[in-house]
């Protein structure tokens, strides 16, 4: 795929996933929010609000759709029937940005609803590759691929999953959507460290990063467990960990994910605030480096 | 790894685990593997509980949980769209040994399955209802009425809406008597309303296309047709009418 389409139209500001209950605080008052994201598989219903409200919404709102259903990295060929209908969407919306995650969801028709693992090697790499070379084809746009949370480890994994998704980006030309939350989850629930993780990642193809919440729980021989909950406030280390990942990339569109115990929209545009407040200084220091070149 | 063997154990908390799966140290980890367990049920229960609320409030949130989950397990979705998952919900209920002294449950299921349909159901442009005042007597006997995709009958020997409007609208508590409910939806918020008494077999033979005339001799008693026409108008369901001698 042209590289040259790998630039997201996302701008670099914070964004917020969009909840229906938050519509009128919305267009009343969604500042510092720049951005909203849906999840495509809400919107595949035939009419009604849903429609409407995003109809709305995009007119004063840069979009950005995320699948959770399409299953790119399960062994079974990508549903032609579930394509047609993202390219549907995607088609009349024009979003911004399009990404979907690095997992797999379906086995012989039954849907699981979640993001399940997969081991890193020649063979899924081979695989996660056709399954995103037809969706770019379809979509007639680049997609940001998702970084997991993991909990576990296969014994067949062959490569790191930076170097995985390095190779992606290489064969595919797809962009990548760095969740920062789903870094430190991974790096604490894999005993490795999270800034390794950020120096091996590639990114300069991330379109987008996001940001949300976890949980602490323990593990097998007592080991801690995080599990990715998006049911709370970002956590003061995942914070870290995204001003020295803004830091090495620069000023990229940021989310705040926010899917469980979804709070009032106040909460929200002060996760956003936090967001600027680290993003702003980054933008500035890019234009200032931009007007001096 | 093999996913059919992955989603079998994620569906079935007896079944073995998967090979292959390690924690960082490689030992196995089932622990591990139980966070998948845990938010694929979780996931689909809380599908099914922003889908079915009265439902829910009837049962509990404890007995609901495990309703749904058994059913989450058993069912899993062959869709990959949350709003249509649960469609067969209510048959499940029906065959659910607990819920057997609650009849009431499946029916009450099954409206909260028609409100979500027609929620989601494409938008119509409902007719202008002085179109009526310009038909003959003629036209009437073979008029036909089209209806909005939003439209659902729901038929019950329970007061299904009595028992609806109760747990959701703090209503009182229902007569226990049949009730036969059309779900309409004006704007967005979809409108469940009691259909006149008699009337239920008219409008199921008009949904499906029979002229009015004929679709009045189905009636079982007698009702006022105005007062019928005046509801579906109010709730937006007819977008057409067809009639043949013109």
């Amino acid at each position: 795929m042209d590289n040259s389409l790998i630039h997201p139209n996302l701008p670099a500001f914070a964004g917020v996933g969009y909840k229906p209950q938050h519509f009128a605080d919305i267009r009343r008052n969604a500042a510092p929010v720049a951005w909203l994201e849906i999840h495509a598989e809400n919107y595949m219903g035939d009419g009604g609000r849903p429609l409407a409200q995003l109809r709305a919404l995009a007119q004063d709102f840069a979009i950005s759709v995320h699948g959770v259903g399409l299953s790119i990295g399960g062994d079974a060929p990508l549903d032609i029937d579930h394509l047609a209908r993202l390219k549907t969407l995607c088609d009349w919306l024009q979003p911004a940005s399009f990404s979907e995650h690095l997992a797999w969801s379906t086995h012989d028709g039954a849907f699981l609803n979640d993001l399940l693992p997969l081991p890193y090697t020649q063979t899924t790499l081979a695989r996660v590759c056709e399954h995103i070379d037809l969706l770019q084809t379809t979509l007639g746009r680049q997609m940001l691929l998702e970084n997991p949370s993991t909990y576990l480890a296969f014994a067949e994994t062959t490569m790191s999953e930076a170097d995985f998704l390095a190779q992606i980006v290489r064969r595919t030309g797809c962009g990548l959507l760095l969740d920062v939350n789903n870094v430190y989850i991974s790096s604490v629930n894999q005993a490795t460290d999270p800034d390794d993780y950020l120096h091996s990642f590639p990114l300069h193809a991330v379109g987008e990063i996001h940001l949300g919440g976890h949980e602490a729980d323990t593990g097998d021989h007592g080991a801690p467990l995080l599990i990715d909950s998006h049911s709370r406030a970002v956590a003061d280390a995942v914070w870290k960990l995204y001003r020295h990942t803004i830091d090495l990339a620069g000023a990229k569109p940021t989310l705040i994910e926010w899917d469980n115990d979804v709070p009032e929209w106040p909460v929200l545009q002060s996760e956003a605030t936090l967001v600027e407040q680290i993003l702003a200084p980054a933008r500035a220091g890019q234009s200032a480096q931009g007007a001096a070149a | 790894m093999n996913s059919a063997e992955f989603i079998a154990a994620l569906l079935d908390p007896a079944a073995p685990l998967p090979q292959g799966l390690i924690d960082p140290q490689g030992r196995a980890a089932p622990l591990r593997f139980d966070v998948f367990r845990n938010n694929v049920t979780l996931g689909l229960i809380r599908v099914l509980e922003a889908g079915f609320p009265a439902t829910r409030a009837l049962v509990g949130d404890a007995f609901f949980a495990a309703m749904a989950g058994e059913y989450a397990r058993a069912c899993p979705p062959q869709t990959r769209i949350m709003m249509l998952y649960g469609h067969d919900f209510a048959d499940f209920i029906a065959q659910f040994p607990p819920a057997a002294s609650l009849g009431y449950l499946p029916d009450v299921a099954r409206l909260e399955q028609a409100i979500r349909h027609s929620y989601h159901a494409a938008d119509a442009v409902s007719i202008d209802p002085l179109v009526f005042t310009t038909l003959t007597e003629a036209d009437l006997q073979s008029l036909r009425l089209r209806f909005a995709p939003a439209v659902q009958i729901v038929a019950s020997p329970w007061p299904i809406l009595g028992i609806w409007a109760a747990n959701m609208r703090g209503a009182a508590p229902p007569q226990m008597v049949a009730e036969a409910v059309i779900v309409m939806r004006p704007d967005f918020d979809p409108m469940p309303s009691l259909l006149p008494q008699h009337s239920l077999e008219t409008v199921q033979a008009l949904i499906a296309g029979a002229e009015l005339g004929a679709a009045l001799n189905l009636a079982t008693g007698p009702f006022d047709l105005g007062e019928l026409l005046k509801l579906l108008l109010t709730g937006g369901a007819i977008v057409g009418i067809d009639h043949d001698d013109r």
